[in-house]
């Protein structure tokens, strides 16, 4: 059992960097299930297998053809014949000996018919090159059931991927660009305390050197506000000036030339920064003012229980602030006065999440769960805390109210199409070919004898959605054309783009980490350019 | 772009099919089939049939697909992340002539993305193990692997591919071999031949950002006009290291840097080997001990490890969505991937630098003081944005005979050259104006600068 566990982390070593073992542990306890093996399915599960998730299983009634295996690294030719779930299920579970893969020898639309609970069990369900009506239909059931569902079609030169999921909350979205909590503007008594505890004017010339920007930052600060009415430099000129207040501090030789101070020079470069005022953001806000987090009782999704206590925190011992993040950046200094300072942080971030967990474990007792202790243990309020900040929730609405002409997104398809060759043409076209496919029980242009009568077919399909919707916009012949020259194929390098972009997405749903896209994104291979739709 | 790229096709697909007939003629043809029903219909689509957004020289025909399953030939460089996902999605788009490149054994740590190998296959070559995988699953498919450094191979190999296609993990070899698709090119009178450029296109990933870019040798950007781009590599500075740690890394450095060469625990001249279990294993635990004495947290295995190793995290997906991109030619030359908050791509043109130092074919000028000190051009050459050099030998022509100034590589010339370091440009016996040659490893080519005097 240790070796299995020490060779696990041996090999996922490097994604373990990405989301950590309790990440990985998220992904071991998933169950995925694909719909259809074609290409772009097998190239999705084939990214989830290989980082470990726990089990998939394949839903495919077809039977594996020729043209299947051409574009399918995970078919093979000696398959051809054989029902296509079972076919991919051997080729994709040899690729990890840690998942178990399953398959279903059935199409979706007859499980529905079944068994419709059979959806239930999985953590996703990713479904590929599936017609609207059956999309529709799993829409309902996994709705209902709040299953996340991943919609997925290569189709041409042209990706297509559409989440639903009725909430998906996220405390650990490791923001690429997160400005730093330095309180400087309103520091906690600790860290007033820490700041009085120097003198530069009386250090000497070493300790002078090998203070932390942050402290020199502060000091100059306090002299600053009291010179200037409490106001801290507010616009470009103020803080120029206060940049050049700064350099004055440097000490000096006996010649008058400046001393290589490097610490008050990250000082004079981090003003920007350390001026950031604290507050609030507006998406943790909103959160606050959510009905979710107001009307906490024994139904309350745990997330929400954790975001009133931060909010309980915030009005409280917060004093209108969210709980201290606690991290500081390397900076010049020595180690000593570094470690010190940032000990400052640390502290007050695990005082303040010991005071989100009292908040906790009162909301908790209050309706009712109080022998839940370990319900939210005091490690995730550590965790809370230090990402209160980035606290996201991500809601994609279903795709019965996309597709209902009541609750169609109009004002982002018609402002989108104000460029007619913005990507928002592919999904209308996607829509129509679907509607094609509803008529002729096929899609257009796939024999070459189709293809150009087809185009006057499909014109007429797009037609019909336009005015079905009453969208006023316009669509190019040449986009006609090219969806009837794409003759429903699916090139292996779409389908292994769009692979690895919704296997990621599905694990950002499994983990929880990361935030998901909302909710349509559309690649277009022939320019390499992409976009993100909320329809 | 795509206009030279397709005429570039059909010149060398003329002269190719040409060269393969008269091969037929001679050996009777062998005819190798492994085909089935319907297998390239999905790509026939865009072979066959012509289409609104195609490029105006864009013909449909049937030879097309001929052309990529017997003529074309793709050299793909790296047999890891990137490299095992472009051999799958080449072999699938109808390449069938493919060589893989790559130096590396198969780790334990590559199998989470790395999909064409095993556990069994942890030691062995990755370009043999990588090219057997897909030649079994893809019939018909002729991947042939070269377990070399690609500065091992020369420029007689690289001359027979159509595309070369990078997967590399280091900035110095995509800047290698940048500088051997620039060698090849032919100029007659001045005047670039277009059958001489082989496009590169080159892909680099890193968790979960990518990017993916073309270059046309000799006439587009090249990977030396965007040095800038790359992000530094995170040294730290000696004194930190050394007496005013701050963070646990700093502790790990210490130890590799410091402790391990003055104690070797493992034997003299034994290097610290960052694959050996072991190894990490004392330098965690002497980590721990230097964070204690500073009363530093978070030095833990993993950390140790990815300092060593200069570790970069890598998934699947991300290798998967860049290879995709790279597989397939676009308009733009140069794009961006991240998928850390939703997914955001973004494309645009790189530009070519007017006077860059791989590809602006005019000597570059140094301008220094005759009385400035060799190490002080030496520290321009590593530490200049534009230049960027690791180690750079140096050589010049000093009274009719050829000098080595300085060379680090080998230990003899280098401990001889050593002194020159101190001594002033004049005193090297260098003239204003004079030529210099320098070798290093971000190029195949010996690069000519301009010595210029200033007063």
């Amino acid at each position: 059992m240790a070796a299995t566990k020490a060779s696990k982390e041996q090999k996922y070593d490097r994604q373990l960097r990405l989301w950590g073992d309790h990440g990985q542990e998220s992904l071991e306890s998933a169950h995925v299930c694909l719909i259809n093996a074609t290409a772009t399915g097998t190239e999705i599960l084939k990214n989830l297998v290989l980082p470990g998730i726990g089990a998939f299983t394949i839903v495919d009634g077809h039977t594996v053809s020729g043209e299947d295996v051409g574009n399918n690294f995970f078919l093979s030719n000696n398959s051809i014949g054989k029902n296509r779930a079972q076919a991919a299920t051997e080729l994709l579970q040899e690729l990890n000996s840690d998942v178990s893969g399953n398959f279903v020898e059935e199409s979706p639309n007859k499980l529905l018919d079944n068994n419709p609970e059979f959806f239930n069990r999985f953590t996703i369900v990713i479904g590929v090159q599936l017609p609207e009506s059956t999309c529709l239909r799993l829409d309902s059931v996994l709705w209902s059931a709040s299953v996340p569902f991943l919609v997925c079609k290569s189709y041409g030169l042209i990706g297509y991927m559409r989440l639903v999921v009725q909430e998906h909350s996220v405390i650990e979205s490791h923001p690429d660009n997160a400005l730093e909590d330095l309180r400087l503007n309103q520091p906690f008594a600790e860290l007033k305390n820490h700041i009085q505890s120097y003198d530069l004017d009386s250090m000497d010339k070493k300790d002078h050197s090998h203070t932390p920007w942050i402290i020199i930052v502060a000091k100059h600060l306090e002299r600053w506000l009291s010179e200037h009415n409490l106001q801290p430099p507010k616009n470009y000129k103020e803080k120029e000036a206060f940049r050049q207040f700064i350099r004055e501090g440097i000490r000096k030789k006996e010649n008058g030339v400046p001393e290589d101070e490097e610490n008050f020079e990250e000082a004079i470069k981090n003003v920007n920064t350390a001026l950031n005022p604290t507050k609030i953001p507006s998406t943790v806000e909103d959160l606050f003012n959510s009905e979710e987090c107001n009307d906490v009782t024994s139904q309350t999704p745990s997330f929400w229980v954790m975001l009133r206590a931060v909010k309980e925190f915030a009005l409280n011992e917060g004093n209108g602030s969210l709980p201290v993040r606690g991290t500081i950046p390397d900076m010049i200094a020595d180690s000593q006065k570094f470690i010190n300072l940032q000990n400052v942080y640390r502290e007050k971030a695990m005082q303040d999440a010991a005071a989100v967990s009292k908040h906790v474990e009162c909301l908790l007792q209050s309706i009712g769960k109080v022998g839940y202790s370990t319900y939210i243990a005091n490690r995730r309020c550590r965790c809370l805390g230090k990402n209160s900040s980035f606290l996201r929730v991500v809601r994609c609405r279903s795709l019965a109210e996309e597709y209902s002409v009541d609750t169609v997104n109009k004002d982002e398809i018609t402002s989108s199409m104000d460029n007619p060759d913005s990507e928002m043409v592919f999904y209308l076209m996607l829509r129509s070919v679907d509607r094609f496919y509803q008529q002729h029980s096929r899609y257009p242009g796939v024999y070459n004898y189709q293809v150009e009568d087809d185009i006057s077919k499909l014109k007429l399909c797009v037609n019909s959605l336009l005015q079905e919707y009453s969208l006023n916009v316009n669509i190019k012949d040449d986009y006609i054309h090219e969806f009837c020259r794409y003759g429903a194929a699916e090139p292996h390098t779409v389908a292994a783009f769009l692979g690895g972009s919704a296997a990621q997405e599905a694990i950002k749903i499994i983990s929880h980490q990361f935030v998901p896209f909302n909710n349509t994104f559309i690649y277009n291979a022939m320019s390499q350019t992409s976009a993100t739709l909320q329809l | 772009m795509n206009l030279l790229l397709c005429s570039l096709f059909r010149e060398k697909k003329r002269r190719r099919v040409v060269e393969l007939t008269e091969k037929m003629v001679v050996d009777g043809g062998s005819g190798r089939t492994c085909e089935w029903d319907g297998r390239w219909n999905h790509i026939k689509k865009f072979l066959e049939r012509s289409g609104p957004f195609t490029h105006p020289d864009f013909e449909p025909s049937t030879e097309s697909l001929q052309f990529m399953l017997e003529t074309c030939k793709i050299l793909v460089i790296g047999a890891g992340g990137l490299g095992c996902e472009l051999l799958k999605d080449l072999a699938l788009s109808g390449f069938r002539n493919i060589h893989v490149v790559d130096m590396d054994t198969i780790d334990v740590s590559n199998l989470n993305r790395q999909f064409l190998f095993r556990p069994t296959d942890v030691g062995r070559p990755k370009a043999n193990v990588a090219a057997d995988f897909v030649n079994n699953r893809i019939p018909g498919c002729c991947v042939v692997p070269h377990f070399k450094k690609i500065q091992d191979i020369d420029e007689t190999f690289y001359r027979q591919f159509h595309i070369i296609v990078c997967g590399l993990d280091s900035i110095v070899a995509r800047r290698w071999m940048n500088g051997m698709l620039l060698s090849l090119l032919v100029f007659e009178d001045g005047v670039l031949d277009p059958s001489s450029i082989i496009p590169l296109i080159d892909g680099g990933t890193e968790g979960f950002k990518g990017n993916a870019r073309v270059i046309l040798p000799g006439m587009t950007a090249c990977i030396d006009c965007t040095l800038e781009l790359y992000p530094p590599q995170i040294n730290f500075p000696m004194c930190t290291i050394a007496s005013m740690p701050r963070l646990p890394e700093h502790c790990i450095e210490y130890v590799r840097m410091l402790l391990w060469p003055k104690e070797t625990p493992f034997g003299d001249g034994v290097v610290l080997d960052g694959d050996d279990p072991e190894h990490i294993q004392w330098v965690y635990q002497r980590s721990l001990e230097r964070a204690a004495d500073f009363n530093i947290t978070g030095v833990t295995y993993r950390l140790t490890q990815g300092v060593v190793k200069r570790i970069i995290p890598a998934v699947a997906s991300t290798n998967a969505v860049i290879a995709g991109k790279s597989a397939y030619i676009p308009l733009n030359n140069y794009m961006v991937f991240n998928d850390v908050d939703g997914l955001y791509t973004y494309t645009f043109e790189a530009e070519r630098k007017e006077n860059c130092s791989a590809c602006s074919q005019v000597p570059l000028d140094l301008h220094f003081s005759p009385s400035s000190k060799l190490q002080e051009m030496l520290d321009h050459l590593t530490e200049s944005a534009s230049l960027q050099m690791k180690s750079p030998a140096l050589t010049a022509t000093v009274e009719g005979k050829n000098k080595t100034l300085y060379l680090q590589s080998v230990a003899s010339i280098e401990q001889r050259t050593r002194p020159n370091l101190s001594k002033t440009l004049k005193e090297l016996g260098l003239s204003d104006g004079q030529e210099l040659a320098v070798a290093d490893a971000t190029t195949p080519q010996t690069m000519l600068f301009r010595l210029c005097f200033t007063s």
